[in-house]
């Protein structure tokens, strides 16, 4: 690893690690707050999908980055919340009194969610969250007089004060608990709370050992995360202006765990750098289905051979084949995510001459097992 | 109390494809420590390869049935050699998701190559019925639990008496043991892998009849994970009791329970045992050393 001296607590306790980072961040705010005024409608909308992600991908971050719990029903909290903001802004409850109260009600459900894992660990966790968020599922498509079943439910538009935010006051908004959520992620991860959950995540045995409270801080990373994906869910719900329960599924837990695979595990700035990722995988496929035929024409001569390519690029399979196929990809070789493959550029060019990849190199444990733990 | 009887019958054979699924899960798991999602999308392959070989190229039912093994037992070494053995001893999230990015690769291949129509395969138990006393049942089912307890013997002989049945058992008991004692590890992982897909196939050509074949039969695998969990997942008798239970129980709540209980009575039972029993119906408390 690169090497830091340090002089002081200071920068360690600090939120921003350095001075630059203070400048970087403050940049990116002020590119974010204009972009309204910069670009169209299509890709403000892209970018308030790519804030609810990164809301998302940060709950998961701290979820499984840092407490070391796995989770594949997270799609079941973003539901949870999503509906609550659907049925509170029908009965004309203000947006800011049913916004923090969707995050606490979902932290709540994490909260309930998060018992089981006390006893549970690795795959175990992962089935039984799996398991929860099916049962989420069928709740949702069978409780009608709340949810309206499978014809879905149309969602008020966001509204402050009886005034409608619209497109802009949507993506304010958006920032603004994106915001808070990183400043909580932050402040958490540099607490003792944080540093909690790293030793829970690294050995369960030894951190109770040093007298971490396992089951206090695993229930507390569960619920966390499920109000931050809460949170997220109402915007998710404003978003969209119109919720069914097959908007929930598996495919979409798993393309929130494939948000910090891609971003890299353990990273705040991987949550938001996957989250960018994801989104922009639809359109790149939507310009690749009309665009790869025509290139696959023009090359072989044959119209033959066109009309063949459009036809496997339109079945419905195509995006999940490229989805398993960019897991499959990450985790053998970039398991630190894009945010790992950032920091290997930055130690390059810090190191110039004289990098080796050695230095993030990943241990592999053949002895650990985790079974019988 | 007939229909009783019928049901749980019915459920048993649901159940019996489930237990089959989830003994593909424990051999894998024991031996190697990875879970593998994909393992219902091996079943799925297993069932379109065997309308391939079965209804387009028309070869014999049994021969059909050993082309599909051979495949699938290949293409499960492959899968073994390329994704799962680079990551072997990262942490157990990693392999999780690679083997669930490998579910959705295969599942979205088989989609784009045999077409998202449900297809059927013709067997010689199609049709059939067995009669005892005032009971009916189908054929089809019962070669599901026939061949499930075949397969049994056959998986317990092999484990039992063979020298490469018993160098498995090693290697899942310690790995590093297993190879300072001279057993090839790598390619008795291949072998799992091989056996393991090999079963999933089966349980695949033997659901076919029952159901429709579609892209989708892989997610008949997820039901498998509650099937493994309740028999302990790491027991292969437990898993096949599992899988019986929870076809059971399935069956019973489609027909006695409002709709919408079928499809959660699964995962249900499976968030009782990890509430109550996590290690299982048959899985024995483990100690850790520290």
């Amino acid at each position: 690893m690169a090497f830091k001296i340090r002089t002081g607590y200071e920068g360690d306790l600090g939120l921003f690690k350095t001075p630059q980072s203070i400048a970087s961040y403050a940049a990116l705010l002020l590119i974010l707050c204009a972009a309204p005024f910069l670009v169209g409608s299509y890709f403000l909308s892209q970018i308030v999908f790519v804030l609810i992600y990164t809301i998302v991908g940060i709950g998961l971050v701290l979820l499984s980055g840092y407490a070391g719990q796995t989770s594949i029903g997270h799609a079941a909290f973003l539901a949870i919340g999503a509906y609550i903001a659907a049925n509170a802004a029908k009965f004309g409850v203000p947006i800011y009194i049913y916004l923090p109260a969707a995050g606490l009600l979902t932290g709540l459900v994490g909260w309930l969610v998060g018992l089981p894992a006390l006893r549970l660990h690795g795959i175990y966790l992962a089935i039984a969250t799996f398991a929860f968020a099916l049962i989420v599922e069928e709740i949702l498509a069978r409780w009608e007089t709340v949810t309206h079943g499978n014809e879905g439910l149309m969602v008020k538009p966001a509204a402050l004060f009886g005034k409608p935010l619209g497109e802009w006051g949507l993506y304010y908004l958006c920032i603004l608990v994106t915001v808070f959520v990183v400043v909580i992620a932050v402040n958490v991860i540099r607490s003792p709370t944080g540093r909690a959950f790293l030793a829970l995540r690294d050995s369960e045995t030894a951190a109770r050992s040093m007298g971490v409270d396992s089951a206090r801080y695993k229930t507390f990373a569960f619920a966390l995360s499920a109000g931050m994906t809460g949170l997220a869910g109402v915007l998710y719900a404003h978003k969209l202006s119109f919720i069914s329960p097959e908007m929930f599924t598996l495919a979409l837990s798993i393309e929130f765990v494939m948000i910090i695979i891609i971003g890299g595990i353990a990273s705040l700035r991987g949550a938001a750098l996957g989250a960018v990722f994801m989104i922009m995988v639809d359109p790149l496929l939507v310009l690749v289905k009309d665009k790869l035929p025509v290139a696959i024409g023009a090359l072989t001569g044959s119209a033959a051979a066109q009309d063949k390519a459009s036809v496997l690029l339109a079945t419905p399979g195509v995006k999940s084949l490229i989805f398993g196929l960019i897991i499959i990809f990450f985790i053998i070789y970039e398991p630190m995510g894009l945010d790992g493959r950032w920091m290997k550029m930055k130690t390059w060019f810090r190191q110039f001459p004289f990098y080796r990849p050695a230095t993030f190199r990943r241990q592999k444990m053949y002895l650990k097992s985790e079974r019988g733990r | 109390m007939l229909d009783f009887v019928q049901q749980t019958i019915s459920g048993v054979a649901v159940g019996c494809v489930y237990g089959l699924i989830a003994l593909g899960f424990v051999l894998i798991y024991k031996a190697t420590e990875v879970v593998n999602f994909a393992q219902g999308e091996l079943m799925m392959l297993g069932a379109f390869l065997s309308f391939t070989f079965i209804s387009s190229l028309g070869l014999n039912y049994w021969l059909g049935f050993a082309a599909c093994v051979v495949c699938t037992a290949v293409l499960g070494m492959v899968m073994e050699r390329l994704v799962v053995r680079p990551i072997l001893g990262y942490p157990q999230f990693s392999i999780v998701m690679a083997t669930i990015g490998l579910g959705m690769v295969l599942r979205a291949l088989a989609g784009m190559f045999w077409g998202t129509d449900d297809l059927r395969i013709e067997t010689p138990f199609s049709k059939g019925v067995v009669r005892m006393g005032p009971l009916v049942i189908a054929a089809d089912s019962l070669s599901i639990i026939v061949a499930t307890a075949l397969l049994c013997v056959i998986l317990y002989a092999f484990f039992r008496f063979t020298r490469m049945g018993v160098a498995m058992q090693a290697v899942s008991q310690n790995m590093l043991a297993a190879y300072y004692m001279g057993i090839p590890v790598k390619r008795m992982f291949a072998a799992i892998w091989a056996i393991s897909a090999m079963v999933a196939t089966t349980a695949g050509i033997l659901l076919a009849p029952i159901t429709f074949i579609h892209a989708n039969l892989g997610f008949l695998g997820l039901k498998a994970f509650p099937a493994a969990v309740l028999g302990g997942f790491t027991s292969i008798p437990g898993a096949l009791a599992g899988g019986v239970i929870i076809g059971v129980v399935e069956t019973l709540s489609g027909f006695y329970l409002p709709e919408g209980f079928k499809d959660i009575a699964a995962y249900v039972v499976l968030l009782a045992v990890l509430l109550l029993r996590p290690q299982g119906l048959f899985g024995g408390a483990a100690l850790k050393k520290v």
